[in-house]
């Protein structure tokens, strides 16, 4: 039950005065309550656990990792470079 | 599918191995905490992609594979009962009691049906309201706020016929009782990112300076897991034992402040005993005395109920670290996914399933 995968948000709507979401996950929609997530708008993904939204993720920060990568090309670059010089 | 496809690139995944390569001058071992952790690395062969003084350990972060038996014993009890409505998580049903699991109990007649969230079996205690319907409330920190709503829930609204089976266990103090073990060979942590992403990681502070050791807060997918790696492996060669993250997509260090309000709204800390590893203080939420009416527990005066694990199963040591599926003598022969000893065998994210089903043969069935 810890496997939570990110869907997308596509809807919003109350029901028994909680915030929930219609959420999709590659092709399939389940309704999310977002009571803990009420900062959560259509179109943002959320990590959902047993049909809890527990956190909106944070784009920025998702392509922070590939930041890695770009900086491990530009030392090479710089590497090569510097060897040609 | 967006951050999921983009993590799993195999490009990407043989270059942060390379860097870990490049990063690692010795042994050292690694726990990953967290059973979906331990699924991803055996599905991806990640183990396999570090360089050889790397031991990844998988760890007790399986919330089926920890939930003591006497807990089953007293689910099958409660689904056997007439009028009762038992609702649980698909993993929970072949789990195996000291007698028999919940499927059993199942096709000896019990009404135990298969939810996907708590808010699922409180709709049936509505639809249902000359039925007493019971949810299995098992997990970790991760399925605690869905379960403190249902309870919140049923209070405001009067749904009197509902109650949960609770067997909340937390990840820190199982942490300290896998360092506290005589036997730990433990160096550093991938700690669980979704639990962190609902309690933040404070809780983590000061074990990483009691016990000196890295923990990393880790994601789920093959980049997160080899970038977590790649951090506790650069803290272990400088000496350093500090808190990072590497889920910052989902985790703020604080945790999500509404979830945590709530839990500590409806549960109270206390003792738990934990499957194959024994009682550990402090270890799991129980309900509190305002919400006990809606403990199951109690409800069906189930408190004094005890029970033997089977001396076979070496899950304890599994879980643990201290041995790899492999190690038991019963695994692939007398225990399998369709007729489990234990529970580690029983649930997708528990290592001897995850063992079983990826490195059963000699080849991998997946891989990157
Ligand atoms: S293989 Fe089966 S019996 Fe052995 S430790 Fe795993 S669950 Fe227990």
């Amino acid at each position: 039950m810890c496997l939570a995968i990110p869907g997308k948000i596509l809807d919003i709507f109350q029901q028994d005065d909680l915030p929930m979401g219609k959420v999709e996950f590659g092709g399939i929609t389940k309704d999310v309550c977002l009571a803990y997530t009420p900062e959560a708008r259509v179109g943002q993904y959320v990590i959902v656990h047993v049909g809890f939204s527990l956190n909106v993720i944070d784009e920025d920060e998702a392509r922070e990792i590939f930041s890695y990568f770009d900086e491990m090309d530009e030392a090479a670059r710089q590497e090569e470079a510097e060897g040609h010089a | 599918m967006k951050f999921v496809d983009e993590y799993r690139d195999a490009e990407k995944v043989k270059r942060l191995a390379e860097s870990i390569r490049r990063a690692t001058s010795r042994p050292w071992n690694i726990m990953e905490v967290c059973g979906g952790q331990t699924h991803a690395i055996i599905r991806f062969g990640l183990d396999e992609l570090l360089p050889a003084e790397i031991t990844l350990i998988h760890g007790p972060g399986c919330p089926v594979c920890v939930t003591p038996i006497e807990i089953i014993d007293k689910a099958v009890a409660i689904a056997s009962r007439p009028g009762v409505i038992f609702c649980s998580f698909g993993d929970m049903l072949r789990v195996p009691g000291s007698a028999k699991d919940l499927l059993t109990g199942k096709s000896e007649g019990g009404d135990v049906r298969i939810v996907y969230s708590p808010m699922d079996a409180l709709a049936l205690a509505r639809k249902h309201a000359d039925r007493q319907v019971v949810f299995f409330a098992i997990g970790f920190e991760t399925t605690a706020p869905a379960n403190a709503m249902a309870v919140v829930q049923a209070d405001r609204l009067g749904i009197e016929n509902f109650s949960m089976l609770v067997s909340h266990v937390l990840v820190p103090p199982a942490l300290r009782a896998v360092l506290d073990s005589p036997a730990c060979r433990v160096q550093g942590f991938l700690a669980a990112g979704h639990v962190c992403a609902v309690m933040g990681t404070g809780q983590y502070e000061p074990i990483a300076r009691q016990y000196g050791v890295p923990i990393v807060v880790t994601g789920f997918e093959p980049l997160d897991i080899l970038q977590g790696v790649l951090m506790c492996i650069k803290q272990l060669e400088a000496g350093r034992a500090e808190v990072e993250n590497q889920y910052t997509r989902c985790v703020a260090a604080e945790g999500n402040r509404p979830a945590i309000s709530q839990i500590e709204k409806v549960f109270r800390t206390v003792p738990r005993k934990w499957r194959g590893i024994g009682q550990i203080p402090q270890s799991g939420w129980a309900l509190r005395e305002e919400y006990s009416r809606f403990d199951a527990d109690r409800r069906f005066g189930l408190e004094e109920m005890t029970a033997e694990e089977p001396a076979e199963c070496i899950a304890g040591a599994v879980l643990q670290g201290h041995k790899k599926p492999h190690d038991c003598p019963a695994f692939g022969t007398r225990c399998t996914p369709d007729h489990p000893l234990g529970a580690p065998m029983v649930s997708a994210e528990g290592a001897c399933a995850a063992y079983y089903r990826y490195r059963r043969h000699s080849g991998k069935e997946e891989s990157m």
